[in-house]
């Protein structure tokens, strides 16, 4: 007899049949029948009405029954509270039975019954099991500490389990030690200060004892955990690492991961002269390429995370290339990434190797696979400049195929290659105009277009070309329009006698017969540049490009350090956060590789100053642009159309022009920063390090009286709202031609509003507003399009309010509030920078509990401990507490101490990060005093000039 | 951790649902179905992300296994447990079909009540798992046996219980090793390697103590440096050692003591068990060598010859040999000749499937075929996948030796010299492909 046939019954009444055979007097049929309701609860049926039958099942010897049972009772009690109450008893009494492995099973159930009442049972019975003489029932009772605290914290708390469980990290078996920390390591990162794993040299030691002696997945329990521990000096880091390193070996991938984990952290803290890092480094090696040998799917998670390795020591593999060469058999998605780690291992000893290979690949016949190694061929040659001659004929051979797809990614390709190496392979112009008709992707035809138009001085029948797009322009998707645009103005500034007709041509098309107003506008700056003034639009549009830089997409550092302490977890695979994928506050907390610092003054090297922020600056390679770049950046966020990612043809095109506009915008830029250096040589620089702002420019009222009307308005709304600073004058119309824009911002309902008021002070209409930011230290980005519907005519003033979000790009800005903006209208780009009160990134849940304060205070080092004073601030401590709180700053706990209060309160900004501050108000004394404390010390001076605005507003 | 697990059948039909965690709902398990089993694309990953929910899986032949959550899991860790979840379940009731698992529903739910708490993966050693769960119910323990159960299943040595007893101690060693090869139709090594395992099945009595000694470079230089160093001594064994580039062992192993010693010694589990795995690169001796010559002779046919050269100790025999070569997939027609072995167009694999049964060392043979093509208008060239190969051997590609396996059982009255012990080595093709 078989149990399939239980999942078979599906007639009608089979509920009441059910019921009788639950109460049947023969133990057989009563089995019989719990079977068959665990058989229609897996497949998704509703069989809750039978509670009671099956509960009264419950007592029985028969293990399996009364297994069936309790799985009944898990999936149900919820729905049935009180019904459930039956079951407690008998759980109680099977946690005295004289069988061990009854006991674990009733406590072990008993935890995953959610129902309040049953949870009061719960503690005195765990309680005992915590402290049973059976190690199988302690192991299981620490497991169910965890589900208790995940049904209610606060009972765990109370009874002090914690403490129990913190007592069982000295257990004398391993695996009970093992499922402790699990415990409580999952308990710890519901309270992020808590400090509850109490990490210290002497439990690690426990740690590493049990390592050795329990099973895999304990193994995996203990290193997660150990890898949470940030040892004292680089001694420790060492004496832990060479107990770890043993692990390397172990069968279980999740081990060697796990391992892998805690020596990428520690190493960090380990001097790079020293002989055991370079040991270490060597170790690490053979267990990497060793998980390639596993099962695909675990392939794919460790090829995730070597890629992360990958970009933080690629000293580790860079010898091991062949291994990352793909199998004809691979899984696709193990196929894909092992071509994204031989990339990244690309260097000059072994690039012919990786060029054959990816020739090889060239020809396979997934499509994605196939455009990815193409793709990668150029990656290649603008990575190793030697191998670029190399690459260049490869493509070649590669287009002589006439694989549709492979031609168009090869020319997508080709154009990066001349954008990075000009004037060298041009040669190669007339075999990728011999494809011209076979191309049908946009991205294709935007690049070969750009290609002609680039180099249409080399190509005799350019023009012929070009013509031949036109005919159907409105069909083409708007990065060829926009390119075919560029590309044939650049044709008539080159050849202008032949090709005036084309370009009359494509200006109309573009700006008469056009919907799209990005197109437009471009057509309307080219024909006014070339009716203007012929010379100065050569000059704007054939200007040199920058070269594009060599590494794409690497992970931001930051990010990148903290993906590195998560290696192994579903955090690597992503390669993002655990904050950006885990709901709730458990992924908040950012993990941090640790600092080097040297055990003895002696042994410190040089590197220590640098590394204090937490990364070895030198060992990640920079990501953030230099200065051009940036430039061109803006630009291009702001002017390629939306749907276009990464270097698209159409950028190139506009970084011209943005060559041009760079004067005028750094120009208005470092003008609005009010700073005396407007003409001074250093505005490049100026550029990447804006000068400081004083903090008193956000309170002067330079607005004229309609921001401040505006400014009441905000304010009636809500009486104890956030503060909002007066309006100022970001872009004065002088800089902008005619175009004068003035806002502040506002936090209104959780939602970072801008608010701009444009004011066109020239003669001529102004349309096609749009708004685009720089990355920002906050990730600042405008949600939504800047909705100036109507178009603004002269001496029209419009008022418009612009939601922000703050998950935009993120780059380290000085002042850390500084924002840089780019507006755009029919007339012009216009740049301006501004600064927002810090304020505004005060979000509602502000709010810590008052052990978590407590607890955070004591854990964040005195020197991150900044002191201010406000002077002539006359409220007193409640005015103030409830002034603020409308900023979201929250008050947590007020003292008094001989006639002065002290307030402490919290802060969290929107990235996450916490401020906690302690004010000092003395009654009849003008000054305060403010402690802040926090993580990121570097936010600590604009917290303060917010408080200093919104304690005077 | 592991908020679920749900087992489905090919058609997305639920099998197995076992829920740890709040966090986790039902309808859940209808979107791995509607996102992943009946997605129209083929899965582009084994972890997915569907509104916020992660999804691992594995396949195993029709069955779908996944594991669900929410959180930051350590997912290495997640797929080593369905992994190890698939052999639990293949060691209870043999092959992981939709008929056992339906038939085992309730021994399922047992287990996966057993080794996995509250999501978070306990022993999970069949040997002891099988020690109490058993589908007969455990009435009839004593309290002695009981409390043995629970000391294997925590204890120190989960995967050996106390009190085996065998009349003949014995053991078998098996060295099987896979050798992989990428070659270049000009017959320049891309990629070689091997990957090997050391099985064991012990049949032992007691606790005994076990060492294992093999020919790894670094345990015999470290031996050599030691003792006596004359020229003649020194080049003999650098000969037969050979360079590891890295191993893993069961979990019966002290790592720590290999990690300081680099010697190898453990308690066995009863029974068959893999003890090590390595992995090799250096001096890997080839069994087979391809020589393979395609031409085009215009647009509708193709003419193939093939080589092969054994290359070992014409002593010994290869068998089971294969070669498979792939034809275009608008091939017509196939005429094959060959000097040795069957060799037959197979159109459903688009291969030519050349079978010999053995083959001596040092030998060669070849196979020419005459393939027709229908003439087609598809512009994309024919991906000319590589040529594979199968077979077996009688030696390891690798060089790699076991010196000795000692037994050590101190309360027991039996000696190393009273054990029986077998080695063997087999050698197979991994992937073993030759471009052309």
């Amino acid at each position: 007899m078989t149990d399939s046939k239980y999942f078979t019954t599906t007639k009608k009444g089979e509920i009441f049949e059910l019921k009788a055979e639950l109460n049947s007097d023969k133990k057989e049929k009563k089995k019989e029948a719990v079977k068959k309701v665990i058989a229609s609860m897996t497949v998704g049926k509703d069989v809750s009405a039978l509670f009671p039958d099956v509960v009264n099942c419950m007592q029985t010897d028969n293990l399996e029954l009364k297994k069936l049972v309790y799985l009944y009772l898990m999936n149900y009690a919820k729905s049935q509270p009180d019904m459930a109450i039956m079951a407690v008893n008998t759980f109680v009494k099977d946690c005295e039975d004289p069988n061990p492995l009854i006991r674990a099973l009733a406590v072990r159930t008993m935890g995953c019954i959610r129902v309040d009442k049953i949870t009061e049972y719960l503690c005195e019975p765990l309680r005992k099991c915590l402290k049973d003489e059976d190690p199988y029932v302690r192991k299981t009772a620490a497991v169910c500490v965890a589900k208790l605290h995940d049904i209610n914290a606060q009972l765990v708390e109370d009874q002090g389990f914690l403490d129990t469980l913190k007592d069982l990290i000295s257990d004398s078996n391993p695996m009970v030690v093992a499922n402790a920390v699990a415990a409580l390591s999952e308990i710890a990162e519901s309270h992020p200060n808590s400090n509850l794993l109490d990490l210290n040299p002497q439990s690690i030691n426990k740690l590493l004892t049990a390592l050795n002696e329990c099973t895999e997945w304990g193994q995996i329990f203990i290193l997660d955990c150990l890898a949470n521990y940030t040892p004292r000096d680089d001694r420790e880091s060492q004496s832990i690492c060479e107990r770890v390193t043993p692990r390397l070996s172990h069968a279980n991938s999740a081990v060697v991961l796990s391992a892998v984990k805690v020596l990428m952290k520690f190493m960090e803290m380990l001097p790079k002269d020293l002989d055991y890092y370079g040991t270490l480094l060597k170790k690490l090696a053979p267990p990497l390429v060793t998980l390639l040998s596993a099962e695909p799917e675990l392939q794919y998670v460790a090829l995730r995370n070597i890629n992360l390795i990958v970009q933080k020591r690629p000293e580790i593999l860079k010898h091991e290339m062949k291994v990352f060469f793909v199998k004809y058999n691979d899984p696709i998605y193990v196929k894909l990434e092992k071509l994204d780690i031989m990339i990244r291992l690309a260097s000059q000893a072994n690039i012919a190797q990786v060029l054959a290979e990816l020739k090889e690949y060239a020809t396979e016949v997934d499509v994605d696979f196939v455009r990815k190694a193409v793709r990668a061929i150029g990656r290649c040659a603008i990575k190793v400049e030697q191998s670029a001659e190399r690459c260049v004929s490869t493509l070649l051979d590669l287009i002589q195929t006439k694989v549709n797809y492979v031609v168009q990614e090869a020319i997508v390709v080709i154009k990066d290659i001349f954008r990075k190496y000009p004037n060298k392979y041009e040669s190669v112009i007339a075999t990728l105009c011999e494809n011209l008709d076979s191309l049908d992707e946009p991205e294709a035809r935007a690049a070969m277009i750009w290609i002609v138009g680039e180099y249409a001085e080399r190509i005799d029948n350019a023009d012929e070309l070009l013509e031949s797009f036109l005919e159907g322009f409105h069909d083409e998707s708007t990065q060829v329009q926009l390119q075919l645009l560029t590309a044939i103005v650049k044709l008539f500034l080159k050849k202008p006698t032949e090709t005036q007709e084309l370009v009359q041509q494509v200006l109309s098309l573009a700006t008469q017969d056009s919907d799209n107003p990005d197109l437009r506008d471009r057509g309307y700056i080219y024909w006014r540049l070339l009716s203007t003034d012929p010379v100065a639009a050569k000059e704007v549009v054939l200007a040199e490009k920058p070269l594009i830089s060599e590494e794409t997409d690497l992970i931001e550092p930051t990010l990148l350090e903290e993906l590195i302490c998560h290696i192994g977890t579903l955090a690597s695979v992503y390669h993002k956060p655990p904050s950006a994928f885990v709901e709730g506050s458990r992924g908040v907390m950012h993990k941090r590789l640790p600092a080097r610092t040297g055990s003895g003054e002696g042994t410190e090297c040089p590197d220590v100053g640098n590394a204090a922020g937490g990364s070895a600056p030198e060992a990640a390679p920079s990501i953030i642009p230099s200065q051009g770049d940036l430039l061109g950046d803006l630009l291009n966020l702001d002017l390629a159309p939306p749907t276009t990612t990464g270097p698209t043809p159409s950028t190139s095109g506009m970084q011209m022009g943005g060559m041009d506009l760079l004067g005028g915008g750094l120009e208005s830029l470092v003008g609005t920063l009010g700073g005396d250096i407007g003409g001074s040589p250093a505005m490049g620089a100026g550029f990447g390090a804006a000068p400081a702002v004083m903090p008193a420019s956000l309170n002067a009222p330079v607005g004229g009286g309609l921001g401040d009307l505006f400014d009441l308005g905000g304010g009636v709304g809500m009486p104890m709202g956030a503060y909002i600073p007066p309006k100022t004058v970001w872009l004065p119309a002088m800089k902008a031609k005619g175009l004068e824009i003035s806002g502040t911002f506002a936090r209104r309902a959780g939602v970072i509003q801008m608010e701009l008021v444009l004011t066109n002070k020239a003669m001529s209409v102004m349309t096609d507003f749009a708004i685009q930011f720089n990355r920002n230290s906050f990730g600042l980005a405008p949600a939504g399009p800047l909705q100036v519907l109507t178009p603004l005519g002269p001496n029209q003033t419009i008022e418009v309010s612009l939601p922000l979000s703050t998950v935009g790009p993120v780059m380290k800005m000085d002042p850390l509030n500084n924002l840089q903006v780019a507006v755009k209208n029919n007339i012009d780009v216009f740049y301006f920078s501004c600064q927002y009160p810090i304020s505004m990134l005060f979000v509602e849940d502000g709010k810590m509990e008052r052990q978590v304060f407590l607890a955070t205070w004591k854990d964040i080092p005195n020197d991150n401990e900044s002191q201010f004073q406000i002077q002539d601030c006359h409220l007193n401590s409640e005015a103030a507490s409830n002034k603020l709180q409308g900023s979201n700053i929250f008050t947590i706990a007020k003292r008094t101490v001989e006639g002065q209060d002290m307030l402490y309160m919290s802060i969290k900004l929107s990235n996450g990060i916490w401020v906690l501050a302690e004010l000092k108000v003395q009654a009849g004394n003008p000054n305060y005093t403010i402690s802040l404390k926090c993580r990121a010390p570097e936010v600590s001076q604009c917290v303060f000039q917010c408080y200093e605005a919104v304690l005077k507003n | 951790m592991i908020g679920g697990l749900f087992i489905y059948n090919h058609k997305g039909e639920v099998l197995i649902s076992r829920v740890y965690r709040d966090d986790i709902g039902r309808n859940a398990v209808d979107a791995f179905r509607v996102n992943v089993i009946h997605a129209r694309q083929q899965v582009r990953s084994p972890v997915t992300n569907i509104a916020r929910t992660n999804f691992f899986h594995v396949k195993r032949s029709n069955i779908w296994l996944a594991a669900v959550t929410k959180q930051n899991v350590n997912a290495a860790m997640v797929f080593e447990f369905l992994y190890k979840m698939c052999d639990v379940m293949a060691s209870y009731f043999g092959k992981i079909s939709e008929e056992n698992i339906k038939n085992n529903f309730v021994l399922i739910y047992e287990l996966l009540d057993e080794i996995l708490d509250f999501g978070y993966p306990q022993n999970s050693e069949t040997g002891s798992l099988k020690t109490f769960i058993t589908q007969q119910g455990i009435k009839g323990q004593t309290k002695e046996e009981q409390s043995q159960i629970t000391s294997q299943v925590t204890g120190q040595i989960g995967w050996r219980r106390e009190g085996i007893k065998y009349r003949r101690n014995e053991l078998f060693l098996d060295v099987l090793e896979s050798v992989n090869l990428l070659m270049s139709p000009q017959g320049q090594v891309l990629s070689a390697h091997v990957s090997g395992r050391v099985v064991m099945k012990s049949y032992l009595s007691g606790m005994p103590e076990c060492k294992f000694g093999m020919n790894d470079k670094i345990i015999i230089d470290k031996a050599g440096k030691g003792g006596v160093t004359n020229e003649a001594g020194k080049s003999t064994s650098g000969k037969q050692s050979i360079a590891i580039d890295d191993c893993t062992f069961n979990q019966c192993v002290r790592l720590s003591k290999f990690d300081s010693e680099r010697s190898i010694s453990f308690i066995p589990p009863d029974g068959e068990y893999e003890l090590m795995r390595y992995r090799t690169t250096k001096d890997i001796i080839l069994p087979f060598r391809v020589i393979p010559l395609v031409r085009e002779v215009g647009r509708t046919k193709l003419e193939v010859k093939v080589v092969i050269k054994s290359n070992f100790k014409p002593s010994l025999l290869a068998q089971k040999i294969e070669v498979r070569i792939p034809t275009p997939l608008n091939t017509s027609g196939v005429q094959v000749i060959c000097m040795k072995g069957k060799a037959k167009y197979k159109a459903s694999e688009n291969a030519i499937v050349w079978k010999i049964k053995r083959m001596a060392g040092m030998k060669e043979s070849q196979i020419s075929a005459e393939i027709e093509l229908l003439p087609t208008n598809d512009k994309k060239k024919w991906a000319r996948p590589p040529i594979s190969m199968n077979f077996e051997v009688p030696f390891a590609p690798s060089g790699l030796k076991v010196r000795y396996l000692k037994v050590f059982e101190s309360k027991l009255n039996y000696s190393d010299h009273d054990v029986i012990k077998w080695v063997r080595y087999i050698g197979r093709s991994g992937i073993y492909e030759t471009r052309c």
